[in-house]
C-alpha cells in the first residue's frame, strides 16, 4: 500500500508548526498505524532528517499514551480503538492521511505530535481516589457491592486517560474523562464519604485547566477508545449539583 | 470542601442552559397552544380571548419578566459558552471530520440560537413591541389577529418565519434531550423516552409555528 | 561487599515477617518529614511504595519516563492477581500459595520472601478494594475468583481483562492524592541516568528531563528502584516500547548485584510474529487456556497445507489433531505452567507442525467451549480479548481457532535484594519486576501484580524505616557534592559520545540484531555452545554499536531516538550478562532450559550443585563479572521434581 501523509511538525512548544508532506510505500495492511510511522521514521533517520516525535508505550491499547488525530478524527477512523490499535487495513491504498496532535489549549504541544496531558493528573490529584491509607482496610468481603453497580463502575473505570475525548470535542471539554472517574467512585460504596468533595474539587480543577464546557455534542463518546458513556457526564452533573447545593 | 461556583463553573453553566432551555421549551408550549387557536376559524375570537388574557393578566406580566430574564440568561450564557469553547482550542485542526462523530446541529447550537435571536427581534418588533407600546400609550390592545393577517400576506415574511422554524427545529432536536443530560437526568431506562419525546417536540412545535404564517398566506384561516 | 547477607529473620517460617516487623527500628513522625526518599518508577511497585511512604510522612520524589504515572506497563496486565483469601473454600491457604509459588518457580526462590508474599497477599486485596478497585463480583455482591495459570484452586482476583490497569489506577490515585497534598513531588518524563553513591550509600540520582534533555540532580536519603522488567532485551516482547533495564543497569554498575539474569519467562499465548516491521508482541491472556484447547495437526503434511493456505483448521478431523498439552500432561492439560506450555509449542513447531506461514504458531481452539457453554457465555467470559485479537489479526476466534506462539513476557531476574528488598548497595532498594526476589526460575500467572503491590504497600514501608532510623542525623546533601557532579559529568560524556557517533545504522537495527541473538541462543532452549557463540556476537555488537550508531537530533531537546539509544546500549551489556549467567547454570529449571540437561524433554534440575541464586557483581564492561552465590536453603518444603503430568 502507498499513502500520502500530511504530518504536523513542530520543533517545540514555542515554535510555529506546519503540515509536512510525506509519501510512504510498501505498507502492509496488517501493520499498525504506529508501525507505519516507525517505517517512515526509519526512512527519515536514514536520510539524516529528524524523525517524527509521537507518544506511545504499550501498543496494546491500554496505557493511553498514543494520541494522534488522524484524518480528522481522534485515534483515527477505527471505532473504539486507540491509535496503536488502528491497522492500515482501515485505509484505502493511495489515501491521503492527515496526522495532527490532540489539540486543546489545555494540552500544549511539546514537539510534533507529542502533547502535555498532565492536566489530567492534576485533576485526579484533586479527588480521583478514595482517601484510605495503606493498611487501614477492612476485609475485602465485609463490603458487598451490588454486582450491577460494580459492573457499571468498571465500565467507567476502563478509561485510559488518553484525552481523545478532549481532542474530539469541538469545545475541548474534558467532561467524559472527569466524569468517568467521578462516576466510578460514585457508584461504589467506597467512594461515598468523599463524593461531594470529589465532585466539586475535580470540576473546579478541570475548569482551572482551561478545558471547554460541555454542550452535549457527544463526539467524545463516539471517539472514546474505551466506549465510556455519556451517562457518566449526567451522573457527574448530578453529583456536582447535589454537592453544590449542600455545600456550606 | 472548596467553594463551588454553581453559576460560573462549567457544570453550573450547563445547569443554567438546561434550566432556561426547558423554561423556554415550556414557554413554547404555551405560546403554540394559544396561537393555535387561530385555526378555530372564528376570526380569531378564541385566540384574541387568550391573547387578551396573556396581554393583561398581572401574573402573566410577571412571568413575562421571568421569560425575558430566562431568555437573556440563556443567550448570555450560551454565547459565553460559545466563546469560551472556541478559545479552549487556540490552534484549530488543519483537517477535521466531525460529521463522523456528531451531528452538525449539535455543534451549531450557538449559530442556531443566534438565528433564533434574529428572528425573535423581528418577531417581537412585529407583534409584541407594537402591542405593548399601544397598551402603554393608549391603554388599548392591538388586534393581533389582524396584525398577523397583514404581516403574513407578505411572502418574504412567511419565508422568514418558516426558516426560523427550521432553526428552532434543529435547536430543539439537540436541545430538548440535551437539557435533560445537563440536569443529570440521563438514565438508561428513560433515555429512549426522552429522545422520542424530544424529537417529537422538535418536529411538532416548530411545525405548528410554521403552519401559522403559511395558513394566513394561503387564507386558510379567517 | 563480597559476602551476601540475605538478612532472613530467624524463627519459624510463618513468624518471620511478624518477628521482623515487631523488631524493626522505627522513625518518629517528626523525623520522617526530614527524610527524603527517591522512588524511580511508578508502576504497581513504585506507585504503591511512593504513596505509602508519603502517607507515613516521608518526603518523596517520584520519577517515571512516561508522561504520567498512570501509564506504567503494569497497566497492561490482563489476567488477575493472586491472594490466599480462600473465599472459595476450596482449600487455599497462605502455605499453599507459598508452596505453589515456590514449586512454580522450580525451587529457585527464597522461602522466607515467598512466604511473606503469600502472607501479605490478603492485605493487598483488602487495600485495593478499599481504594475502589472494581474487582469482579458475584451476584451476592462478594468478590469473584477464578483459577489461573497452573493452580488448582481459585484464588485469582480480577477486574475483567484489565486487572493490572485497575490495580495501577488504584495505586496511581493514592499517589496522586499524596502529590496533591504536597507529600510527593512527581517528575514525569524523567529518565534515571545514574545512581549517586556517597561513602557506599545511595544518596540520590541523576535524571534526564526528557522534554528539555537536561540532566538534573536529586538527593535522597534512600533510593528505591521500581523500574520494571527488561524483556525488551529481546526486542520483541510483551513489554511496552519504553520498558528498559537502564535504571537497574546503572545501579548494577554502581555496585548492586544482578540476580539470576538468565531467568526469562516466555509466555505461551501471544499473537505470533507476522513480519519484520513488527514492533511488539501482544499477549492473549493466559485465562484463555481455561477454555481454549491447544493443538497442532498430527501430521506434518496437514500442517504444511495449513501454512500454505491450502487447508484450514476446520479441514483437520478430530482424530488428526494433536492436543499435545492434554496428551503430555493429562492432569494439568492446557493449564500447565507457562514454561512448560511454551516449550511444548516450540517442540511441536520444531517438529514441522506449526500452522502459521513462518512455521511458528499453534492453534488455541474454543470450538469445544462454545459447544459446551454457548457462544454468548464464551464471548462474555473473554470480553475484550476476542475483539482485540480480531482487531489485530482480522480473524474471528469464535469462528476459527486463534493462532498463538510463545513470546518473551517477564523477567524473573533482576537486581539482587535481601529480605528487606535492599540491594547490595546500602540505602538502594529494588521492588517489583525489577528485582529478582520471589519467582525463582519461573513465575506463576497472577503473581507479579501481587509481588509488586506486596513490595510497595506492605514490605518497603517497614524495611526502609529500619534503615532510615539510623539516617535521621544525615542532613540533606547538597547536589553540588562532588559525587553528584561526577555522576552527571559521566552521564553527559556518555550521551555526547552516543550522539556524536553519527554512524550508519539506526538504533533499531542494533536492537533487532540483539533481539535475534538473544532469542536464538538465550530463548526457550539454550546450549553451552550457542551461549558461548552468543557472547562473542554480543561483544561484537557492542563494539559496533559504539562506533556505528546513528542518532539524529541533539541532546538538548525532546529526542526519543536518543532515549532509545541509551536503553539499547544498556540492553547490549545486559544481554552479555544473561548469556554468561545461562552458561554458568548447568541445569534446566523453569524458564531456563538447557538442551544438555533434560529427561525426555522435561527440565532436569541439579539441586545438588545449583540450588543457589546467582548474584553477579559488575567489574567492567570488558571484563568478566564476579559470581556470588546465595545458597537456597529449604527448611519447610521438600525439593521435588516439578511434574505436571
Ligand atoms: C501484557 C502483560 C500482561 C501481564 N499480566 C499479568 C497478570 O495477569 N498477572 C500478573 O500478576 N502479572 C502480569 N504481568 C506482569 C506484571 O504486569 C508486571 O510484572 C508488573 O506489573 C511490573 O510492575 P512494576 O511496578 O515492577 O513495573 P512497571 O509497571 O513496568 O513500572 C515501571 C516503572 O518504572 C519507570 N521506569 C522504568 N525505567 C525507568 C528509568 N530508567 N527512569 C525512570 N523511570 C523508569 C516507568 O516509567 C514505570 O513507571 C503482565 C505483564 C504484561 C507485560
Ligand atoms: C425559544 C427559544 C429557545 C429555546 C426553546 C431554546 C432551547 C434550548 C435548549 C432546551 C437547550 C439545551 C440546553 C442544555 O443542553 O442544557 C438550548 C441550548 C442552547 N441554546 Fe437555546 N433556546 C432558545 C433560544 C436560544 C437563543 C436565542 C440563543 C442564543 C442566542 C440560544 C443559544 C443556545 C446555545 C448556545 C445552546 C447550547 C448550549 C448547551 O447545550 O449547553 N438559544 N436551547
Ligand atoms: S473518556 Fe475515553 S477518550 Fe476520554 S480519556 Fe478516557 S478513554 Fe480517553
Ligand atoms: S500505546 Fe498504549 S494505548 Fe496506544
Amino acid at each position: 500500500m502507498k499513502f500520502n501523509l500530511k504530518v504536523w511538525r513542530q520543533k517545540n512548544a514555542q515554535a510555529q508548526g506546519k503540515l509536512v508532506d510525506y509519501t510512504i510505500e510498501n505498507i502492509i495492511p496488517d501493520m499498525s498505524f504506529l508501525e507505519m510511522v516507525d517505517v517512515l521514521n526509519d526512512n527519515l533517520v536514514r536520510k539524516g532528517e529528524d524523525p517524527i516525535a509521537f507518544d506511545h508505550d504499550c501498543r496494546e491499547g491500554i496505557c493511553g499514551m498514543c494520541s494522534m488525530y488522524i484524518s480528522g478524527r481522534a485515534h483515527g477512523p477505527h471505532h473504539a480503538a486507540t491509535t496503536c490499535q488502528l491497522y492500515m487495513r482501515s485505509f484505502k491504498d493511495g489515501d491521503t492521511i492527515y496526522v495532527e496532535p490532540f489539540r486543546a489549549g489545555a494540552f500544549p504541544i511539546i514537539k510534533d505530535l507529542v502533547t502535555d496531558r498532565s492536566a489530567f493528573d492534576r485533576i485526579i490529584a484533586k479527588g480521583g481516589f478514595v482517601s484510605v491509607n495503606t493498611g487501614q482496610a477492612q476485609d475485602a468481603n465485609n463490603l458487598p457491592v451490588d454486582k450491577a453497580d460494580a459492573e457499571k463502575a468498571m465500565d467507567a473505570a476502563a478509561c485510559i486517560g488518553c484525552g481523545a475525548c478532549v481532542a474530539a470535542c469541538p469545545n475541548s471539554a474534558a467532561m467524559l474523562f472527569v466524569s468517568a472517574k467521578i462516576s466510578q467512585l460514585a457508584l461504589l460504596p467506597q467512594g461515598g464519604p468523599e463524593r461531594n468533595n470529589r465532585a466539586i474539587n475535580m470540576v473546579n480543577q478541570m475548569d482551572e485547566e482551561g478545558f471547554g464546557n460541555c454542550t452535549n455534542i457527544g463526539a467524545c463518546e463516539a471517539e472514546c477508545p474505551k466506549e465510556i458513556k455519556l451517562t457518566n457526564i449526567a451522573r457527574m452533573n448530578r453529583e456536582y449539583l447535589v454537592a453544590s447545593l449542600i455545600n456550606e | 470542601m472548596q467553594n463551588s461556583v454553581l453559576i460560573t463553573s462549567s457544570i453550573g453553566k450547563k445547569l443554567i442552559m438546561g434550566l432556561t432551555g426547558l423554561f423556554l421549551v415550556f414557554f413554547l408550549v404555551v405560546h403554540a397552544s394559544i396561537n393555535g387557536c387561530i385555526w378555530f376559524n372564528d376570526e380569531g375570537k378564541t385566540f384574541l380571548y387568550y391573547a387578551h388574557f396573556m396581554g393583561t393578566n398581572f401574573l402573566v406580566h410577571i412571568a413575562e419578566v421571568g421569560l425575558f430574564g430566562g431568555l437573556i440568561l440563556h443567550m448570555v450564557d450560551g454565547l459565553l459558552l460559545w466563546k469560551q469553547n472556541r478559545d479552549a482550542r487556540p490552534v484549530k485542526y488543519a483537517y477535521s471530520n466531525p460529521s463522523a462523530n456528531s451531528k452538525w446541529y449539535s455543534r451549531s447550537m450557538g449559530l442556531l440560537g443566534t438565528l433564533i435571536l434574529f428572528f425573535l427581534i423581528v418577531h417581537l418588533r412585529n407583534f409584541w413591541g407594537p402591542n405593548r407600546l399601544n397598551q402603554i400609550t393608549t391603554g388599548e390592545e392591538l388586534n393581533l389577529f389582524q396584525l398577523m393577517q397583514e404581516d403574513f400576506s407578505n411572502l418574504w415574511m412567511v419565508v422568514f418565519y418558516v426558516a426560523a422554524c427550521f432553526s428552532l427545529f434543529w435547536h430543539l432536536l439537540h436541545g430538548f434531550k440535551s437539557a435533560f443530560q445537563s440536569l443529570g437526568l440521563n438514565n438508561v431506562k428513560y433515555n429512549k423516552a426522552i429522545e422520542i419525546a424530544g424529537t417529537a417536540f422538535a418536529i411538532i412545535v416548530p411545525l405548528v409555528f410554521a403552519l401559522m404564517p403559511i395558513s394566513f398566506y394561503f387564507n386558510l384561516v379567517h | 561487599m563480597s559476602e551476601l547477607n540475605s538478612k532472613i529473620p530467624t524463627g519459624p517460617l510463618a513468624e518471620k515477617w511478624d518477628n521482623y516487623k515487631e523488631h524493626a527500628k522505627l522513625v518518629n513522625p517528626a523525623n520522617k518529614r526530614k527524610l527524603e526518599v527517591i522512588v524511580v518508577g511508578t508502576g504497581l511497585a513504585g506507585a504503591s511504595a511512593a504513596a505509602s511512604l508519603a502517607e507515613l510522612g516521608y518526603s518523596v520524589k517520584a520519577f517515571c519516563f512516561q508522561d504520567s504515572p498512570r501509564r506504567a506497563h503494569s497497566i497492561a496486565a490482563q489476567g488477575g492477581i493472586n491472594a490466599a483469601k480462600n473465599y472459595k473454600n476450596d482449600g487455599d491457604s497462605v502455605f499453599r500459595l507459598f508452596y505453589d509459588t515456590i514449586k512454580g518457580g522450580d525451587f529457585r526462590a527464597r522461602e522466607a520472601n515467598v512466604y511473606r508474599l503469600a502472607d501479605v497477599s490478603r492485605n493487598i486485596i483488602d487495600q485495593c478494594v478499599a481504594q475502589g478497585v472494581p474487582f469482579a463480583r458475584e451476584y451476592g455482591g462478594l468478590l469473584d475468583n477464578r483459577s489461573f495459570g497452573g493452580s488448582q484452586v481459585s484464588r485469582t482476583f480480577y477486574a475483567r481483562g484489565q486487572t493490572g490497569q485497575q490495580l495501577l489506577l488504584g495505586a496511581y490515585g493514592a499517589l496522586e492524592r499524596q502529590i496533591g497534598l504536597g507529600n510527593v513531588k512527581m517528575y514525569a518524563r524523567h529518565e534515571m541516568a545514574d545512581v549517586v553513591t556517597i561513602d557506599g550509600k545511595a544518596r540520590g540520582i541523576v535524571a534526564r528531563n526528557l522534554i528539555t534533555g537536561e540532566l538534573e540532580r536529586y538527593f535522597g536519603h534512600a533510593v528505591i528502584l521500581a523500574t520494571g522488567g527488561y524483556g525488551n532485551v529481546f526486542f520483541l516482547s510483551t513489554s511496552a516500547m519504553g520498558s528498559n533495564v537502564t535504571a537497574a543497569w546503572k545501579a548494577h554498575k554502581k555496585g548492586a548485584y544482578f540476580g539470576n539474569p538468565c531467568y526469562t519467562q516466555i509466555h505461551p499465548t501471544c499473537i505470533p510474529v507476522t513480519g519484520d516491521y513488527q514492533s511488539k508482541l501482544t499477549l492473549m491472556s493466559e485465562s484463555l487456556r481455561n477454555d481454549g484447547r491447544v493443538w497442532v495437526p498430527k501430521s506434518k503434511e496437514d500442517a504444511k497445507a495449513i501454512r500454505e493456505g491450502k487447508k484450514t483448521a476446520a479441514d483437520i478431523k478430530e482424530d488428526d489433531r494433536d492436543y499435545y498439552l492434554e496428551r503430555k500432561y493429562p492432569s494439568f492439560g492446557n493449564l500447565c505452567p507457562r514454561d512448560i506450555a511454551s516449550r511444548a509449542a516450540k517442540e511441536a513447531c520444531d517438529d514441522g507442525r506449526g500452522i502459521v506461514p513462518s512455521g511458528l504458531g499453534v492453534f488455541l481452539d474454543f470450538a469445544d467451549a462454545i459447544k459446551r457453554l454457548g457462544v454468548e457465555v464464551v464471548k462474555a467470559r473473554y470480553g475484550e480479548l476476542f475483539p482485540m485479537y480480531q482487531n489485530i489479526t482480522n480473524e474471528d476466534p469464535l469462528k476459527t481457532p486463534m493462532k498463538i506462539y510463545p513470546a518473551v513476557h517477564y523477567t524473573m531476574g533482576g537486581l539482587w535484594v535481601d529480605y528487606e528488598l535492599m540491594t547490595s548497595v546500602q540505602g538502594l532498594y529494588c521492588l517489583g519486576e525489577a528485582n529478582f526476589s520471589d519467582h525463582g526460575a519461573n513465575r506463576l500467572g497472577a503473581s507479579a501484580l501481587m509481588q509488586g503491590l506486596a513490595d510497595g504497600y506492605f514490605v518497603i514501608p517497614y524495611t526502609i524505616g529500619n534503615y532510615l532510623s539510623s539516617e535521621i542525623f544525615t542532613k540533606a546533601i547538597p547536589t553540588d557534592h562532588p559525587a553528584f557532579v561526577e555522576a552527571e559529568e559521566a552521564a553527559r560524556e556518555r550521551a555526547e559520545k552516543l550522539i556524536g557517533t553519527k554512524g550508519k545504522k539506526t538504533v533499531d537495527d542494533f536492537h533487532k540484531q540483539l533481539g535475534k541473538i538473544m532469542w536464538e541462543y538465550c530463548g526457550m532452549a539454550r546450549t553451552a555452545e550457542g551461549l558461548t557463540h552468543a557472547r562473542k556476537l554480543i561483544q561484537d555488537l557492542r563494539k559496533e554499536f559504539w562506533s556505528n550508531v546513528n542518532i539524529p537530533g541533539t541532546l538538548n531537546e525532546f529526542n526519543p531516538e536518543f532515549d532509545k539509544a541509551g536503553r539499547v546500549a544498556d540492553f547490549i551489556e545486559l544481554g552479555e550478562l544473561m548469556v554468561i549467567d545461562a552458561l554458568d547454570r548447568n541445569e534446566s529449571c523453569g524458564g531456563h532450559f538447557r538442551l544438555e540437561y533434560q529427561d525426555e524433554g522435561e527440565a532436569k534440575r541439579d539441586d545438588e550443585n545449583y540450588a543457589y541464586v546467582s548474584a553477579w557483581e559488575h567489574t567492567s564492561v570488558e571484563a568478566d563479572p564476579i559470581l556470588h552465590k546465595e545458597k537456597l536453603v529449604y527448611e519447610n518444603i521438600q525439593l521435588q521434581v516439578r511434574s505436571y503430568k
